[in-house]
């Protein structure tokens, strides 16, 4: 909350004037029959996509010349709000011209920047973005009934937010990359999450098969899942590259053993002693290291000075100057 | 010319009300708890104003009628006043309302939710209302509040109250009813309802903006939720809004004398625009003339989305209202269509036209002109009425 967003404003005065002026004079709306298909010389494709019951529905036609999969011309009709209205005429207008293939290209995103007044300021707002969306899904149905084929083949990456056109795969990358840990931090990397919100998480205006919340919860998980198994693959005895640190509880067990082992328990067993590990707890500075004397050094009032010195400088020159040893 | 039909939202101040506000200006801007001539020489309009509104809805002279800045203002100091009385100390924990109030209502429930509050939210039948019966089946010994609203602001159905009300009495249990779309629009008598709070709002009844009240029966205690001065007799403090009590008085006497014109003029001409409408294939409104405040319709127009037929609406000069997904910041269809279980493509369709005494027939004349025209220009442009060729499967 700010200044500006105090009072707010009404969703009117954020469309450009050509968004405003297609809404009041769509250019290509309208019905093409198969007759008049037929006098243009190509293939009458039509198309539907959206439904009532979501807010938006719109129906495409075209007419395609069939040896070249040229547009020649396009007609949409569209229930919806006058961003919708916008969105569908401005993206007939974008087709016509375009071979199938070409047209298959055409995002939201295009439709968008086509209704803008100038390059900097968006043609909508936010939550408006949303209504060019279906005008990109409907060119994919029409050129899939003309090709004959599944509108999905034309997607080669699942698209997690369809207003701003952001894939699973960017989502996952920037988390990676970048540590993210909000859904917030996603929107601002990505803009994804920014317009309609639907894919914020479930519950929004309509429903998706992944949703932000769950990709970061995910995505989280794995690269927890590949920090341990980068720690498990890496050489942990004989300092194979990982920080003592970064280490888990296990890993750092095993070193302190191992270290025990070859330069500690051979000097104990001299004098009939030795020790064993109860307890490794990580402090803020200190990796704190809970020993109980067995044999002769249990009793030994060495164990709690001389003794104890040397294992604690031993441990702290091969293994890490944070170690403490105490004894119990 | 503009035509305004959106009174459910706020309505035009009556230009009596304006001239009995306008000396507590730059005139008689003296704080009424102050000890100068200043001070005082506002209490004779401040005791006229507290007359006319008790009048107005029938307290009684040991009942309060305090004034607050607004209805969503009463509203929370009710709910959120019987959280502090009975729900914080143990005794209670549920609080009964339904599913179209206002969203003053909803908010402030779901905010008790999150500390701990049980809410039941009762499901509005086909007309988009609830019945008496239903509160009663809900009401259980852990029950510390029944909101209802007298009158829905999207469809104008009116609720019964007065069933409501008896229920509430006989069970031990607090009953405020959010009065904003009923005062001035039908008789509201809070002695023959039997509430214990209403909550109402000057600006819907041609007084003006930033000034509300809160009925509250004798007997009955509420926490205050603004501490200070001791205004309100301590009730509610904050320096008295003189202008705005002296202006919500006024708007209170004006809109009980003009209940009868309400019922016959203004209903007259809301009948002849339903009518008229009506004639329009297809298209569907929400409850019986009848059980409606007189100044209501809501609409639905098969195949055209609300927010388009608003802005065809508001280029023509005609102002009206929807619910609808695309008009609002969340894309979220129409509560209320929802809620009475309307079919689901008609959700997004919803045109609210309200009236005012102020509404003339010409404006009427004119607007159910306008009100074909953008039928006619957008159902030209709807995919519901498009062309299909026999051969293509219709996904839509």
């Amino acid at each position: 909350m700010a200044k500006n967003s105090l009072i707010g404003g009404s969703i009117w005065e954020a469309y450009s004037q050509k968004v405003q002026d297609l809404m009041n004079h769509p250019r290509n709306m309208g019905e093409i029959t198969e007759e008049q298909a037929k006098k243009m010389g190509g293939k009458l494709v039509v198309a539907d996509f959206g439904a009532e019951s979501c807010g938006d529905a719109v129906r495409l036609y075209w007419v395609v010349d069939e040896k070249t999969d040229v547009i020649l011309d396009a007609k949409f009709k569209s229930f919806g709000c006058g961003t919708a209205i916008a969105s569908s005429d401005t993206m007939a207008e974008l087709c016509k011209g375009k071979t199938v293939s070409e047209a298959v290209k055409i995002t939201n995103i295009d439709v968008e920047h086509a209704m803008r007044d100038n390059d900097e300021t968006p043609a909508v707002p936010p939550q408006k973005m949303h209504c060019s969306v279906m005008a990109y899904d409907v060119i994919k149905a029409a050129a899939a009934s003309y090709k004959g084929v599944d509108a999905s083949s034309f997607e080669d990456e699942i698209i997690v937010c369809e207003c701003a056109r952001v894939s699973l795969g960017t989502i996952k990358d920037v988390i990676k990359i970048n540590d993210l840990k909000s859904v917030e931090e996603i929107t601002n990397y990505t803009k994804a999450g920014a317009f309609c919100k639907s894919c914020i998480k479930p519950g929004g205006h309509e429903d998706r098969e992944y949703y932000l919340v769950d990709i970061l919860r995910d995505t989280r998980a794995e690269m927890e899942h590949a920090k341990l198994s980068a720690l498990a693959d890496a050489k942990v005895n004989g300092g194979g590259g990982v920080d003592f640190a970064d280490m888990t509880v296990v890993q750092k067990f095993k070193e302190i053993e191992a270290v025990i082992d070859e330069n500690i328990r051979p000097m104990l067993a001299m004098d009939g002693g030795n020790l064993e590990i109860l307890d490794i707890k990580d402090s803020e500075k200190n990796t704190d290291v809970y020993i109980r004397y067995l044999g002769a050094c249990s009793g030994c009032a060495s164990g709690f000075s001389g003794t104890l010195y040397a294992i604690e400088s031993i441990l702290q020159d091969k293994v890490s100057p944070t170690i403490r040893v105490l004894p119990v | 010319m503009r035509i305004y039909l959106d009174n459910n939202a706020t309505t035009i101040v009556d230009p009596k009300v304006f001239c009995e506000i306008e000396p507590f200006f730059c005139q008689m801007y003296g704080n009424p708890n102050s000890l100068h001539q200043f001070g005082s020489e506002s209490h004779p309009a401040l005791r006229v104003a507290m007359d006319r509104l008790y009048k107005g809805i029938n307290a009684n002279d040991d009942d309060d009628v305090v004034v607050t800045s607004c209805a969503t203002e009463s509203i929370n100091w009710v709910i959120k006043g019987v959280y502090f009385d009975l729900i914080l100390k143990g005794e209670k924990n549920h609080i009964i309302t339904t599913e179209v109030e206002h969203p003053a209502v909803i908010s402030s429930c779901k905010f008790l939710e999150t500390l701990g509050a049980k809410v039941t939210y009762l499901k509005v039948d086909g007309n988009g209302v609830i019945s008496a019966k239903d509160v009663e089946n809900a009401i259980t010994d852990k029950t510390a509040l029944v909101s209802v609203m007298w009158a829905n602001n999207e469809t104008g159905m009116i609720f019964p109250i007065e069933e409501i009300g008896a229920i509430c009495k006989e069970k031990g249990v607090l009953f405020h009813t959010d009065g904003v779309q009923a005062v001035g629009k039908i008789a509201v008598d809070v002695q023959k309802a039997g509430v214990d709070f209403m909550s109402f709002s000057a600006h819907k009844f041609h007084g003006p903006k930033g000034v509300g009240g809160l009925y509250i029966r004798a007997g009955k205690h509420l926490t205050s939720l603004l501490h200070g001065g001791e205004h309100m007799g301590g009730l509610r403090s904050g320096t008295l809004n003189v202008a705005g009590i002296v202006g919500m008085g006024k708007a209170m006497e004006l809109a009980v004398e003009n209940l009868d014109f309400e019922k016959n003029s203004v209903q007259r001409l809301r009948d002849k625009l339903e009518d008229a409408i009506l004639k329009i294939p297809e298209v569907m409104v929400v409850g019986t003339k009848k059980q409606r405040v007189p100044n209501t319709i809501l609409v639905s127009i098969k195949g055209i989305e609300g927010e388009a037929m608003l802005w065809d609406l508001n280029k023509n000069g005609i102002a009206a209202s929807t619910g609808s997904a695309c008009a609002s910041e969340d894309l979220e269809s129409n509560p209320v269509m929802e809620a009475i279980g309307a079919e689901a493509d008609l959700a997004h369709t919803a045109l609210r036209l309200s009236l005012s005494r102020f509404t003339t027939e010409e404006e009427i004349d004119i607007a159910i002109e306008q009100i074909n025209k953008a039928v006619v220009r957008l159902r030209a442009i709807s995919s519901t009425y498009a062309y299909a060729p026999s051969w293509h499967q219709s996904r839509l």
